[in-house]
C-alpha cells in the first residue's frame, strides 16, 4: 500500500502529471492479455511482450563477461584492491622491491581461486537452469487447438497451461479452471515455504461456473493485478471481463511456481508472472551476513596492524633520509644513481622508500587471514552439521547453520531471548479440561490416562522409537516411502517427534470424554432428533443444552481443519529426494493465515482472511428468495466426494490437518465426543452428530485467524435452525471483551451474566495448571444484518487503498456481541531436557528472558515448569493493573526503600533472587523512552525476566533495546511467525524447525530441532568456535608481526635501503604456503576443553561472553612478543655471522628456516590437542618448505634477480651452523612464552585450564568432583574468586552479572 | 583499514553451501517431480514398509573424525609437566656450547688494518691521495708479527667495514644473465644495470654497480725468516669462489675472450677489461675470474670480509705460517676513506663450523644456563604450589 501512497510525481504541473499518472499506473500494475489473441499478430503488438518469459538465468556471468565482471565484483574488497595496489606498485621502477611478476603472484592466486570457484558455481547454476528450463508442460496453442509439449522457457505470460496430477508449476498461473467438481485445486507449498499441508487453491469466480470445459480461445478477458512482488502470502487484482464486470482476484486463485498439483486430475490457467518475475524466484535471496563481534574487534586491530605498518615504514624512510644524509656530496660506490643517472636528494629518496617500504612490509596485513578465517568457519560449520548430538532422528533434522559466518558469537552469548510455545513447548496440543455453559468438566479420566500414558512409556523407554511408530506407519498408509509417512504422520498428529513417547499421539487424539459432559451431548442429540422429527423449533431445547451442543459444533467447524483420509490418496506425498526434504521435512505451519511476517507491512490488518466463497455469490444466494429448506435435504448424503467415494469411511480413520495444532486437537477432543468433522468445502462443513447424522452447514464467511484479532470466525448457516449463526473462536482476553453485556433485568442475562463469571474463575485456574486456554463463543445474526455487514465486508475487500484496515473492522464489526459459550483448556508440554539446558545455560551465565504471546498466568506456570521461575524467587509482577504506578515506583524500588505499595508481590526487599514478570500493556510503557533505562535497570537485577501478552513487535523491541542499550550479544529464539522479527533483530537468530512452520528457521542464522540443542550448541560448539578463532587471529598478527619484524631490524643494517635478506619469494609464500597449514588445523580442530566437561561444566561459557580469548591488550601482548621472537631471530644468527663472509641470501636463508621453525613451536605451544592431523601439517608444512626451497635453488642459475639463490639451500645445509642456528633460535624465542604459560598454568590456572585438568582425570573421580556443586576448583593462588561458586564477578567490565549476583549492589543502578 | 568483508563472506559462504541453498528450491523441484513422474508409472510399485534403509538418513556418521573426537594428545602446560623440558633442554645446551666455545677458540686469527686513516699507518700518504680516478699504482707495506704458528690451511680475508654492499639498489645492479655468457645480455644488458649499463654507447661487460666497485687491492704476504730475508708465501687463488659459482652460474660469452668481449666496455671504475683480469692465469679471465665471482657474492653486512687467497699447508711438520714476522704488502687502489670505510687483511685458520666465532658458544651456554635455572623456579613453584592446589581444588 506504500506503492500506491508515494507518487513523488503528484506535485507537478497538471499536464506533467497526467502524464506521470499514466506513466504510474502503468508502473504499478500488469495486465495480461491471453496471448492467443495476439498470435497472428508480430512480436511488437502484444501487450504482453515486455513481461518477462519463462526463461530463468540465475547465471551470473557469460562466456565473455565473466573476466571483467568477476574481477569488478572481487574489487569490491577493499583488502583485495589493497593487495593489487602493492603489487602495481612493484611496477614502478623507482620503488619497486620485488619482480614485478612475482609479487603479483599472491594477489593473482588469491583472485583466481576465488574466480574458478565462481566460475564452478557459475557453471552448477548454469546447468541446473538448462534442466530446469527444458522441462515439459502442456501449452495451449491456437494452430493446433489443443495443448501441446512445450518446453518451460518457451511458456510466456498469457499462456494457457493445463496442468494435471503432481506436476510442477512451471510459473506462476491464474486458475481458470479445474476438473474439481468444486473447482478446488490442491497444491504442496512444501518447496516454498516447507509447509506440507495440502492448500486449496479456487477457480476465479467468473469461470466458476462453466458446464462446459474451459476453453481458451472463448477466452477474452483481460486481467489486471499488481506488479511482480516476493510476497507469497499476497496477490491482488481483477479480471475484466468482455462485458465490462470486474472480478476481484485473490491469492487463492494464483497457483505459484514451484508447487505441486495434488489430488487434482486437471486444471488449467494463464500465465501471469513468468521466470524471474515469478513470485518463487523474487523470493529467493542470498544468505544473510552479518558480522560477528569478534571480526568486528579484529577488524579494529587489522587497523592497528596499518598503523604499524605505517609506522615502520615511515621510521625506515626517516632512517634513510639521514642515512643518505651523512654521506653528503661524497657519494660512496654502493649507493647507486637511480636508473637515469641523476642523484637522487636524500628526501625524495626518502619518499621512494617509503612506498617500498611499504611493498616489503605488506606481509603485516595477512593476505591470507581472510581466506583463512572464511576456511576455517566453514569447517566450523560442517563439523557442527555433522554433531550426532544435534541431530534429531524422529525429524530426521540437523542442526542448520543458515548464516555461516557467525558461528563464533554462539561461544558470547549473554542474553538468551526465548519465545514460549513451539520453542520450549512441544507445540503438541493435548485437549485436558473444559468448561461449557459455566459448568467445569474436569476430564479426570483423561488426566488419569494420562498419566498411565506416562507410566508406560518410562516403562517401555527401553524400546525406543522404532518399536512404536512402525506399526503406526502400517496403518496410516500403504503407498509412502517411511520417511514420507513419517512426515504425514506428524503432519496429522502432531505427536510423533519425541522418541521416548511412542504413545504420546495416542493422547491427543485418543480423549476419553467427560462422563458427563458426554451424557450431555447424548442428550441434547437424541432431543434434537426428536424435535427435528416432530418439526419442533430448536429454540425449544433447553439453554443449558443447546449451548453444549452449540459449544461443540463451534470447536468441530470453527476452524481451518481440512479431513482427509488415508484410504484415498488425497495427500498424495511422494518421496522427495534427499535434497528436498530438508525444506519438507519441517511440518505444518500457521499456513496461509500466518502472513504476519511476510507482509510485515500490513500486520495490523487481517490481510489473510479468507474469503471462501467469494462473497459477492454468497450475497446473491442470500437475495434468493429460498423457500424454507426442507430439513431431509440437509441430512441426505448429498456431499460431492474427492475422488467419487462417499464419506463412507469409519470417523477412526479421518485424518485432520489444521494450521496450527490446537485446532487439530479441539477437533480430535470434538469427535471424542461423537460431533466429528468428516468435509469441508470452500462453502460446506459437513459434521457428524450422534443421533441427528450428518449435518451441512453452509459455510457463509471464514475470517481467519491472525494474531492481531487473536480469534478467528465462521459464519455458517445453521443447518437445524437456518440461522445464520457466527461462530467464534479465540483467547480468552480478547472474547471476554466482545461478548454482549449480559442484560442483567431478564433471567437469560443473569444466567449468562453467571456464565461469564464462572467461566472466567476456569479460565484462571486452567492458566493456573499451565493449560491454553480459548474461549467459544457464538452469535446468531439476523439476515439482513448479515447482509448489512456483508455489504460494508465486500466494500472493504474490493477497497484498493487500507483494505487491512478496512477488512480489520469488517471483522470487528462482526464479532461483537457474542454469546460465551465456554472455554478450552489445553495442555502444551514442556520439550524434553528444556528444565535441564535452562539449568544449565544459566550456569553458564546467560539471561534468560521468555517472551511469549501467552496470557500471564499460563506464561509464569511454564516459566515455572521449566525451572525458569524458581519457588525462592521473588516474583516481581508488573501488569496492567499497576502499570503506571510501578513505574513511578521504579525509582523507588532499586533504593531498596520498603514500599510495599509497589506491586501486589514485592514485598520487603530481603529476597535474593527476583523474577520480573510484565505482559504486553505494561511492557509498552516500559518501552517508552523515558522508562526503557528504568526498566532495563530493573529487569538487569532480575534473575529471570518474563514478558507475556507481548506482540512481535514488542519482542523484537525488547530484544533491540537490551541490544542497544546493555551492548550485549542477545540470542532469540523462537519457533513461529511471531518471532521472526526478533530473531532478525538480535546478534544470533534461532529457529526452531518445529510445528509452526518455516518462517523462523528462515529468518534465522541457525535452526536447531529441539530447544535442549541449544545447550550444545552454545556451550560446546560455541565456545569451540569461538576460542579457536579467537586463537586462530592472534595467532595469525602474531605470525605476519614476527615475520615482517626480521626486515625491519635489517633496515638498520643496510642503510634503511628496504633491501630484505630474505628471499622474495620465500617473503611472498611464507604466509600463503609455508606456515599456512598447521594454523588452520589447529584453527578447526583445536578442543580446549572436551565437550563432555564443557556441558557439566557451564561456567566455562562464561570465557567466550568477557572475551577472555581475544581481548584488545591481548593483541598487544602478541605484539610485544612478535617483536621480541624476531629480534632473538634476527639477532642469534647475525651475530653468529657477524663479520664473515657469508653472502646476503646465504645469511638470509636461514631466517625463513627459522621464523618458520619458531612460528610452529609458537602454535605448538597454544596448541591443546594434538591429534595426528596437527602433526601431519606440521610435518607437511616443513617438509614443504624445504622441498620447495631446495628446488627453487637448484632450478635456475641466472633467474629470479636480484637473489639469485642458486645452490644456496643445499650449501646451507652442508653447514652445521646453519642446524646449530634453527636450534637454539627457536628456543631462546619461545623461553618466556613457554615459562610463562608453565607459570600461569600453575599460578592462576584459568578456567578453562581447570577444566582441561578435570578431562584427564578418570571418569569416576571426574565425576565425584562434579556431583559435588559448589566444588571449588580454581586455585586458592588465584587473584579472582574460584569460579565455580555461583557469584563469580568478571574480572572486567559485564557489570551486569555482578548485579544480579549481588542484590546489595542494586542500589546504585538508579 | 576496515576490510570491506560482506562480499567476501559471501563468496565463501556460497562456495561452499550457499550454492546447494541457492538451487535447493530449483533442486527440490526437480526432485519432486521426477519423483512424481515415477510414482505415476508404478503406482503400487513402491512400498513404504521394511524400505527404511532405502531412504538415507540425514544422521552424521558417527566418526571420531566427525565428531571431533579424535584420539589426541591433550597436554597441559604446568610447572609440573614442563620443568622436565627446560632441565632437558639445559642439560643439552650448555655442553653443546662448551664444545662450540673451545673449538671456536682454537681457530687462529689474524687481523690487520691497512686503511691508513691514521698518519702512523704506512699507508696513510696512499689512502689520502688515491681516488678512483689515479692512474700511478700507490704501493704501501705493513709489518706484522705472527704470535704463534698457523697450523693447517689458512685463509686469506679482505675485510671491509662501513660498505654496505646490501644496499637495495646496489644488490639490484647486476645482469646474471649477462655474467651467465648469454651474448644478447652481453650486448644489451639488463635495465637493472644502470647507470652502469653503457658507457661511450658501449654495453659494459660487467654490467652494474657491483661490478663497477669491484675490489682491486692486491695483496701480498712476505714472511720475514731469522735472517732477515723476505720468503713470498705462495697464495693460491684457485678455489675461493663457491663451486657452483665458478662453473654454472658464470661463463665466459665464448673461448676466445678478447674476441667475445668485442664490442663491449669496461666498466667504468675498472682499469683494465674483464678479460685481462688476471694476467697469471688465462683460465681465471673474463666473467670466471674468482676474485670477481666472491665480489660479486655480495655481503649480507655492512662489516663484511672476502676470501681473498688460499695459503695451503705444505707438509705435516711444518705450520703453514710459523710464529714471526711478517710483511703485507698492498698495492692501494680501493679508496673507501670518502664513506668512513676500513679495509682489513685477515689471516685465519677454519675449523668445522666456519671462522672463529664464540657466539654461538657463548649463545648455548647462556640459553643452556637460563633454562637451568627457569627450570629450577618451576621446580619451586611445582613444590610449592602445584601439587597443593590439585590436593587442594580437587576434594575427594
Amino acid at each position: 500500500m506504500a506503492r500506491e501512497t508515494e507518487d513523488p510525481g503528484m506535485a507537478k504541473a497538471s499536464k506533467v502529471k497526467r502524464q506521470r499518472k499514466k506513466k504510474t499506473k502503468e508502473n504499478k500494475t500488469r495486465t495480461v492479455h491471453a496471448n492467443l489473441l495476439y498470435d497472428n499478430a508480430k512480436g511488437e503488438e502484444n501487450p504482453n511482450r515486455h513481461y518477462a518469459n519463462n526463461k530463468i538465468k540465475t547465471t551470473k556471468y557469460t562466456v565473455l563477461s565473466f573476466l571483467p565482471k568477476n574481477l569488478f565484483e572481487q574489487f569490491h574488497r577493499f583488502a583485495n584492491v589493497y593487495f593489487v595496489f602493492i603489487a602495481l606498485l612493484n611496477f614502478v621502477p623507482v620503488v619497486n622491491a620485488f619482480q614485478p611478476e612475482l609479487a603479483l603472484a599472491p594477489v593473482v592466486f588469491i583472485l583466481s581461486v576465488t574466480a574458478i570457484k565462481d566460475l564452478w558455481e557459475d557453471y552448477r547454476r548454469h546447468r541446473s537452469d538448462k534442466e530446469i528450463n527444458h522441462m515439459d508442460c502442456l501449452v495451449y496453442s491456437r494452430a493446433e487447438r489443443s495443448y501441446v509439449e512445450k518446453y518451460w522457457k518457451e511458456v510466456r505470460v498469457g499462456d494457457f497451461i493445463r496442468l494435471r496430477c503432481n506436476e510442477i508449476l512451471p510459473a506462476d498461473v491464474l486458475l481458470l479452471s479445474s476438473s474439481d467438481p468444486d473447482r478446488l485445486c490442491h497444491i504442496e507449498t512444501a518447496t516454498l515455504d516447507g509447509e506440507t499441508n495440502l492448500k486449496q487453491r479456487q477457480v476465479v469466480r467468473s469461470f466458476f461456473d462453466l458446464d462446459c470445459d474451459f476453453d481458451p480461445i472463448k477466452y477474452n478477458s483481460i486481467i489486471e493485478c499488481e506488479k511482480p512482488n516476493n510476497d507469497l502470502n499476497r496477490f491482488r487484482g481483477y479480471i475484466i471481463h468482455r462485458s465490462g464486470r470486474r472480478d476481484a482476484l485473490y491469492k487463492e486463485n494464483l497457483l505459484l511456481r514451484g508447487c505441486t498439483i495434488r489430488n487434482t486430475e486437471e486444471a488449467v490457467g494463464i500465465v501471469i508472472y513468468a521466470g524471474h518475475e515469478t513470485k518463487a524466484m523474487l523470493n529467493n535471496n542470498g544468505p544473510r551476513y552479518k558480522r560477528s563481534k569478534l571480526e568486528r574487534q579484529m577488524n579494529v586491530d587489522v587497523f592497528w596492524c596499518v598503523i604499524i605498518l605505517l609506522v615502520m615504514c615511515l621510521f625506515a624512510a626517516v632512517g634513510h633520509g639521514l642515512w643518505m644524509f651523512q654521506y653528503g656530496d661524497k657519494r660512496p660506490v654502493f649507493d647507486v644513481l637511480s636508473p637515469d643517472g641523476t642523484d637522487l636528494s636524500p628526501i625524495m629518496s626518502a619518499i621512494y622508500l617509503f612506498l617500498t617500504m611499504i611493498i616489503v612490509f605488506q606481509v603485516l596485513i595477512p593476505i591470507s587471514l581472510f581466506v583463512s578465517i572464511e576456511i576455517v568457519k566453514i569447517c566450523q560449520v560442517y563439523f557442527i552439521h555433522q554433531d550426532m548430538e544435534l541431530y534429531d532422528e524422529e525429524t530426521d533434522s540437523h542442526l542448520q547453520c543458515r548464516a555461516l559466518n557467525i558461528t563464533e558469537d554462539l561461544g558470547q552469548m549473554q542474553y538468551i531471548f526465548s519465545d514460549k510455545t513451539g520453542t520450549l513447548t512441544e507445540n503438541k496440543m493435548v485437549f485436558r479440561r473444559c468448561t461449557v455453559a459455566g459448568v467445569e468438566y474436569s476430564h479426570d479420566a483423561n488426566a488419569r490416562r494420562l498419566a498411565m500414558y506416562q507410566e508406560m512409556d518410562s516403562e517401555e523407554e527401553e524400546c525406543t522409537s522404532h518399536g512404536g511408530t512402525l506399526p503406526r506407519r502400517d496403518s496410516v498408509t500403504s503407498h509412502q516411502t517411511p520417511w514420507s509417512v513419517r512426515l504425514t504422520f506428524t503432519h496429522f498428529s502432531y505427536s510423533v517427534l519425541s522418541a521416548d513417547k511412542p504413545s504420546s499421539d495416542l493422547q491427543e487424539k485418543d480423549i476419553t470424554p467427560d462422563p458427563q459432559l458426554l451424557d450431555k451431548v447424548n442428550e441434547c442429540s437424541s432431543q434434537m432428533d426428536f424435535m427435528r422429527f416432530h418439526s419442533q423449533p430448536m429454540s425449544q431445547l433447553p439453554s443449558d443444552l443447546a449451548d453444549v451442543i452449540d459449544f461443540f459444533i463451534a470447536l468441530t467447524i470453527c476452524n481451518t481443519v481440512v479431513v482427509s483420509s488415508p484410504n484415498q490418496p488425497r495427500q498424495k506425498v511422494q518421496l522427495t529426494s534427499t535434497k528436498s526434504i530438508q525444506s519438507n521435512h519441517l511440518q505444518v505451519n500457521k499456513g496461509s493465515s500466518s502472513s504476519l511476517i511476510t507482509n510485515r507491512s500490513s500486520n495490523k490488518g487481517c490481510s489473510s482472511m479468507l474469503s471462501s466463497p467469494s462473497a459477492e455469490s454468497t450475497l446473491t444466494k442470500l437475495d434468493e428468495e429460498q423457500p424454507p429448506r426442507d430439513l431431509e435435504h440437509n441430512f441426505g448424503p448429498v456431499l460431492p466426494c474427492y475422488d467419487g467415494k462417499a464419506w463412507n469411511l469409519e470417523e477412526g480413520e479421518l485424518r485432520y490437518e489444521a494450521e496450527s495444532p490446537d485446532e487439530a486437537a479441539l477437533v480430535y477432543a470434538a469427535r471424542a465426543y461423537k460431533c466429528s468433522l468428516v468435509g469441508r468445502l470452500p462453502d460446506q462443513v459437513t459434521m457428524e452428530l450422534p443421533h441427528l447424522g450428518k449435518l451441512n452447514f453452509e459455510l457463509l464467511h471464514t475470517l481467519g485467524f491472525d494474531s492481531t484479532r487473536k480469534r478467528m470466525s465462521v459464519v455458517v448457516r445453521h443447518p437445524l435452525t437456518d440461522q445464520i449463526t457466527v461462530y467464534t473462536k479465540g483467547a480468552d482476553s480478547v472474547i471476554m471483551d466482545l461478548i454482549k453485556p449480559p442484560d442483567t433485568g431478564s433471567s437469560k442475562g443473569k444466567r449468562q451474566k453467571k456464565i461469564v463469571n464462572r467461566t472466567q474463575n476456569y479460565l484462571n485456574l486452567y492458566a493456573a495448571d499451565g493449560l491454553r486456554t480459548l474461549c467459544i463463543a457464538k452469535k446468531i445474526m439476523s439476515k439482513e444484518q448479515y447482509a448489512c455487514w456483508l455489504q460494508h465486508h465486500l466494500e472493504a475487500e474490493t477497497a484498493i487503498q487500507g483494505r487491512e484496515e478496512l477488512l480489520f473492522e469488517s471483522a470487528l464489526r462482526l464479532e461483537t456481541n457474542l454469546q460465551l459459550l465456554g472455554a478450552t483448556g489445553i495442555e502444551d508440554r514442556l520439550q524434553d531436557g528444556v528444565p535441564e539446558t535452562i539449568a544449565s545455560l544459566r550456569k553458564a551465565g546467560l539471561q534468560i528472558w521468555v517472551l511469549t504471546g501467552d496470557k500471564q498466568e499460563t506464561a509464569v506456570n511454564i516459566a515455572y515448569a521449566c525451572k525458569l521461575l524458581d519457588p525462592e524467587e521473588e516474583i516481581l509482577t508488573l501488569n496492567e493493573a499497576c502499570a503506571l504506578f510501578n513505574f513511578t515506583t521504579f525509582e523507588i524500588y532499586p533504593s531498596s526503600s520498603p514500599s510495599s505499595s509497589s506491586s501486589s508481590h514485592t514485598p520487603p526487599f530481603m529476597v535474593h533472587r527476583l523474577g520480573l514478570v510484565i505482559d504486553g500493556r505494561t511492557l509498552a510503557y516500559a518501552l517508552d523512552k523515558s522508562l526503557e533505562d528504568k526498566f532495563l535497570a530493573v529487569a538487569r537485577s532480575c534473575r529471570s525476566v518474563l514478558c507475556c501478552r507481548s506482540t512481535p513487535l514488542q519482542k523484537s523491541m525488547v530484544v533491540k533495546l537490551v541490544r542497544n542499550k546493555l551492548k550485549v550479544m542477545t540470542l532469540a529464539i523462537g519457533d513461529g511467525a511471531n518471532d521472526v522479527s526478533m530473531i532478525q533483530v538480535a546478534d544470533v537468530g534461532v529457529g526452531i524447525s518445529g510445528q509452526e512452520g518455516m518462517q523462523a528457521v528462515m529468518a534465522s542464522d541457525f535452526a536447531l530441532p529441539r530447544f535442549r540443542y541449544l545447550q550444545k550448541l552454545l556451550l560446546v560448539h560455541g565456545h569451540w568456535c569461538y576460542s579457536r578463532l579467537a586463537n586462530m587471529i592472534l595467532y595469525f598478527f602474531y605470525k605476519n608481526a614476527m615475520f615482517v619484524a626480521l626486515i625491519f631490524w635489517y633496515q638498520f643494517y643496510c642503510g634503511f635501503s628496504g633491501s630484505a635478506m630474505i628471499d622474495q619469494w620465500y617473503l611472498i609464500f611464507f604466509n600463503l604456503m609455508f606456515s599456512a597449514f598447521p594454523q588452520l588445523i589447529t584453527g578447526t580442530l583445536d578442543k580446549d576443553v572436551s565437550a563432555e566437561t564443557l556441558q557439566q561444566l557451564p561456567q566455562l561459557y562464561v570465557n567466550g561472553q568477557n572475551s577472555e580469548e581475544y581481548k584488545p591488550y591481548m593483541f598487544w601482548m602478541n605484539m610485544i612478543d612478535a617483536f621480541y621472537q624476531s629480534l632473538v631471530c634476527f639477532f642469534i644468527p647475525y651475530f653468529a655471522y657477524a663479520d664473515s663472509d657469508v653472502d646476503l641470501f646465504t645469511w638470509g636463508t636461514p631466517f625463513t628456516t627459522l621464523a618458520l621453525f619458531t612460528i610452529l613451536v609458537h602454535l605448538g605451544i597454544e596448541t591443546k590437542t594434538w591429534t595426528w592431523m596437527n602433526w601431519l601439517s606440521i610435518a607437511f608444512s616443513i617438509a614443504l618448505f624445504f622441498t620447495v626451497a631446495l628446488c627453487y635453488n637448484a632450478s635456475c642459475p641466472t633467474c629470479y634477480s636480484p637473489s639469485n639463490p642458486y645452490w644456496t639451500m643445499q650449501r646451507l645445509l652442508q653447514d652445521p651452523l646453519f642446524y646449530l642456528l634453527c636450534v637454539i633460535t627457536p628456543v631462546a624465542a619461545l623461553l618466556p612464552r613457554y615459562f610463562y604459560r608453565a607459570c600461569q598454568g600453575t599460578l592462576f590456572p584459568s578456567p578453562v585450564q581447570v577444566g582441561r585438568q578435570l578431562d584427564k582425570l578418570p571418569a569416576e573421580t571426574c565425576r565425584n568432583i562434579l556431583s559435588l556443586s559448589r566444588v571449588k576448583v580454581g586455585s586458592p593462588l588465584s587473584p579472582k574468586p574460584p569460579f565455580l561458586s555461583l557469584a563469580k564477578p568478571s574480572p572486567k567490565g559485564c557489570n551486569i552479572k555482578d548485579q544480579r549476583s549481588f542484590p546489595s549492589s542494586r542500589a546504585s543502578i538508579v | 583499514g576496515e576490510i570491506n568483508k560482506t562480499d567476501q563472506h559471501q563468496y565463501y559462504n556460497e562456495w561452499i553451501f550457499g550454492l546447494e541453498k541457492g538451487s535447493k528450491r530449483i533442486a527440490a523441484m526437480m526432485a519432486t517431480s521426477y519423483n512424481a513422474k515415477e510414482e505415476d508409472g508404478h503406482h503400487s510399485g513402491a512400498s513404504s514398509h521394511g524400505a527404511a534403509g532405502v531412504v538415507k538418513s540425514k544422521k552424521p556418521d558417527n566418526t571420531a573424525f566427525k565428531q571431533q573426537r579424535l584420539p589426541a594428545w591433550q597436554p597441559i602446560l604446568t610447572a609440573g609437566t614442563v620443568l622436565p623440558a627446560f632441565f632437558v633442554i639445559g642439560l643439552i645446551f650448555i655442553p653443546i656450547g662448551i664444545g662450540l666455545y673451545v673449538s671456536s677458540n682454537n681457530i687462529k686469527e689474524f687481523e690487520i688494518d691497512y686503511t691508513g686513516v691514521d698518519i702512523s699507518n704506512p699507508c696513510y700518504s696512499c689512502a689520502k691521495n688515491f681516488s678512483w680516478n689515479s692512474t700511478t699504482p700507490c704501493v704501501c707495506s705493513m709489518n706484522f708479527t705472527l704470535e704463534q704458528p698457523f697450523e693447517s690451511n689458512v685463509f686469506m680475508y679482505y675485510g671491509l667495514s662501513n660498505f654496505y654492499q646490501n644496499h637495495r639498489r646496489y644488490v639490484k645492479s647486476r645482469d646474471d644473465s649477462q655474467l651467465n655468457g648469454d651474448q644478447s645480455a652481453l650486448k644489451n644488458p639488463s635495465k637493472e644495470c644502470e647507470p652502469y649499463r653503457t658507457s661511450d654507447g658501449l654495453p659494459i661487460a660487467p654490467c652494474g654497480a657491483i661490478a663497477n666497485s669491484l675490489f682491486n687491492d692486491t695483496l701480498e704476504l712476505y714472511h720475514i725468516d731469522s735472517n732477515n730475508t723476505r720468503n713470498t708465501i705462495p697464495l693460491v687463488k684457485k678455489g675461493i669462489a663457491w663451486w657452483t659459482d665458478k662453473h654454472v652460474k658464470f661463463r665466459n660469452p665464448g673461448e676466445n675472450l678478447t674476441a667475445a668481449f668485442q664490442g663491449t666496455n669496461k666498466p667504468v671504475n675498472w682499469r683494465k677489461p674483464v678479460y685481462e683480469l688476471d694476467p697469471s692465469d688465462p683460465d681465471n679471465n673474463g666473467f670466471i675470474n674468482e676474485d670477481f665471482i666472491v665480489w660479486m657474492r655480495t655481503a649480507a653486512l655492512p662489516t663484511f670480509r672476502k676470501l681473498y687467497r688460499i695459503i695451503q699447508k705444505k707438509s705435516n711438520t711444518t705450520p703453514t705460517l710459523p710464529s714471526g714476522k711478517y710483511v703485507l704488502e698492498i698495492t692501494y687502489n680501493y679508496p673507501v676513506l670518502s664513506f668512513d670505510g676500513r679495509k682489513r687483511m685477515i689471516l685465519s685458520t677454519i675449523s668445522w663450523m666456519g671462522g672463529k666465532n664464540p657466539f654461538l658458544g657463548i649463545a648455548y651456554i647462556t640459553v643452556g644456563s637460563i633454562c637451568f635455572f627457569l627450570g629450577v623456579v618451576l621446580l619451586i613453584i611445582h613444590h610449592k604450589y602445584d601439587t597443593r592446589s590439585n590436593s587442594a581444588d580437587i576434594p575427594n
